[in-house]
């Protein structure tokens, strides 16, 4: 089998990716392959409205989002194979299996990366106890709610304050469980302000701060779990214990980006990230791949994963046509005090789409602090911030035209008050 | 005289806003850092309302549930009477998106909506 472009998952940097590389060339063949029955990706579980304020201007809910993508596809002509599950990527190759099919082999002239995320497990937590039925990620108890319509549970504690935690409460509250408590061990939320808002408070759901569970109880299914507060090196306080009656421990702890097929085929992965570095293209350090969405970086909005994903769709497009990657100055981008990471971290400036954009995270919360912008160690941007936080990812756009001379080096760090 | 405590939502900072009201009447806001947060507090302290957004039951088709929502925001006490009629409800595939389930949800006057195709199994 052959195609010009090959995108590894049908979610949101999937749909995006493809249908900005047929726009970029119409004669292009691109195919998807997806692991799930339908395309969408994590969106089809996501029900909740709030998606699509900077891509379409109003608020979506997850599936209504998709579906606008989703619609484009026959008339651009993309293919796409579901019930197909990748198993190997090279540089020109990618394998992939199927119950039609067997075992086949797509011939492709690039390949565009857009496994997205999976969360932290239980077993990646290492919290004591026994180990009952009742204890869920919160994307998988959204799974059983959202799609599936069954209840994983009536008295719930949810350890983490990510997006998807606070929205579980939410969910689990309408549907009748009570929500105990939300324990978050960092001293903040790493979750959006307006779902604390519309999904804590609305329902005066705690949440504590500084707090982490410290055992499961329970034989056969959860009957309670005990936590405790920590202090500032997140070791729980003796004394501070309480136990709560409970059949269900929802975990939010964070998502990591599922890059099992990029590490096998040698992609150069960022520690910081668990992502693929990437350049302006959203090209990974094996030429003809690219990589965009969750499995790259995590992100916060949808919107942003589509507009990154149409950057990296593009970018797959050109190379395919004329192998890009002409000469012409390389800018490495670093991150300095306050920024744990950047996305890109090399930028090609005779490759740039448009305008340059950096997007990172910081590492604490900072407030009244300014986001400092260096070429070669001279400033080049100063812009006060009144709060900056780890669950907010943040930007900075260069223009192209800032980007003449060319800087060997762009320096992005945070400067407290 | 009442005052009421809320955490504005229109961007990460949170601030913490007052609102100071005599009956449907209001006397001050304070707390907010920023326009829009004087904004959200009026609209908050007046009239709260939120979309809900959740699942109804639906036969014949390939899935169970199809994912729903409110076609406008409800007011937020009504937001239990509106899934309690939502649960009691059902539809048959095949289901659009943006397809009427139920005409008028709990007498809010709202009507709620599919947000995923089902096709018919």
């Amino acid at each position: 089998m052959k195609a010009d472009i090959v995108i590894v998952g049908g979610g949101p940097a999937g749909l995006a990716s493809a249908i900005a590389a047929a726009k970029e060339d119409s004669t292009l063949d691109i195919l998807i392959l997806e692991r799930d029955h339908e395309l969408g990706g994590i969106l089809n579980q996501c029900i909740h409205n709030g998606f699509g304020l900077h891509t379409f201007n109003e608020e979506l809910t997850g599936p209504e989002y998709a579906a606008r993508f989703e619609e484009q596809l026959d008339g651009l002509g993309i293919r796409y194979m579901l019930d197909t599950m990748v198993l190997d990527v090279d540089s020109s190759a990618v394998t992939a299996v199927n119950s039609n099919e067997g075992v086949f082999t797509v011939e492709c002239g690039a390949i565009v990366l857009c496994m997205g995320c999976r969360e932290r497990p239980r077993g990646a937590l290492n919290i004591p106890g026994l180990r009952p039925a009742g204890v869920f990620t919160a994307g998988t108890a959204q799974r059983l709610v959202n799609i599936e319509g069954y209840m994983p549970g009536r008295e719930v504690v949810i350890l983490g304050s990510g997006d998807i935690g606070l929205i579980m409460a939410r969910r689990m509250t309408l549907e009748g469980a009570k929500v105990k408590a939300v324990c978050e061990l960092m001293p903040y939320s790493g979750g959006l302000k307006r779902n604390i808002v519309q999904c804590l408070d609305d329902f005066d759901i705690p949440l504590l701060l500084s707090h982490t569970v410290i055992d499961i109880k329970g034989k056969e299914r959860v009957t309670s779990v005990v936590i405790a507060e920590v202090d500032d090196h997140s070791k729980p306080i003796p004394g501070t214990e309480q136990e709560i009656a409970c059949d269900t421990l929802l975990l939010s702890c964070g998502l990591i980006p599922e890059n099992e097929l990029s590490r096998e085929a040698g992609v150069a992965i960022n520690p910081a990230t668990n992502g693929p570095v990437v350049n302006e293209s959203f090209e990974t350090s094996i030429p003809g791949v690219f990589a965009c969405g969750n499995v790259l970086h995590v992100h916060d909005l949808v919107d942003y994963v589509s507009e990154e994903s149409g950057r990296a769709g593009r970018s797959a497009a050109r190379y395919v046509k004329n192998k890009g990657n002409g000469g012409g100055p390389v800018i490495q981008v670093k991150n300095g005090s306050g920024v744990r990471y950047t996305v890109p971290s090399t930028v090609r400036v005779n490759e740039l789409d448009g305008d340059l954009v950096i997007r990172f995270r910081s590492g604490n919360v900072y407030k009244d602090s300014y986001i400092d912008v260096t070429f070669d160690g001279g400033s080049k941007l100063h812009r006060r911030k009144p709060i900056i936080t780890p669950g907010e990812m943040e930007q900075v756009i260069l223009k192209k035209e800032d980007l003449d001379p060319a800087p060997s080096e762009i320096l992005i760090k945070i400067t407290e008050n | 005289m009442e005052t009421r405590e809320l955490t504005c939502i229109n961007c990460p900072m949170g601030c913490r806003i007052s609102v100071v009201m005599e009956g449907d009447d209001i006397i001050s806001v304070t707390g907010n850092t920023c326009k829009r947060g004087f904004v959200y507090a009026c609209n908050e302290v007046r009239s709260p309302v939120r979309t809900v957004t959740t699942t109804i039951k639906v036969t014949g088709g390939v899935a169970d549930r199809v994912s729903c929502k409110t076609k406008e925001p409800v007011p937020k006490d009504k937001i239990f009477e509106v899934m309690e009629a939502i649960n009691q409800a059902s539809c048959k595939a095949p289901v659009a998106i943006g397809d009427v389930l139920i005409e008028d949800c709990a007498g809010t006057g709202i009507p709620v909506v599919a947000t995923k195709a089902v096709f018919p199994a």
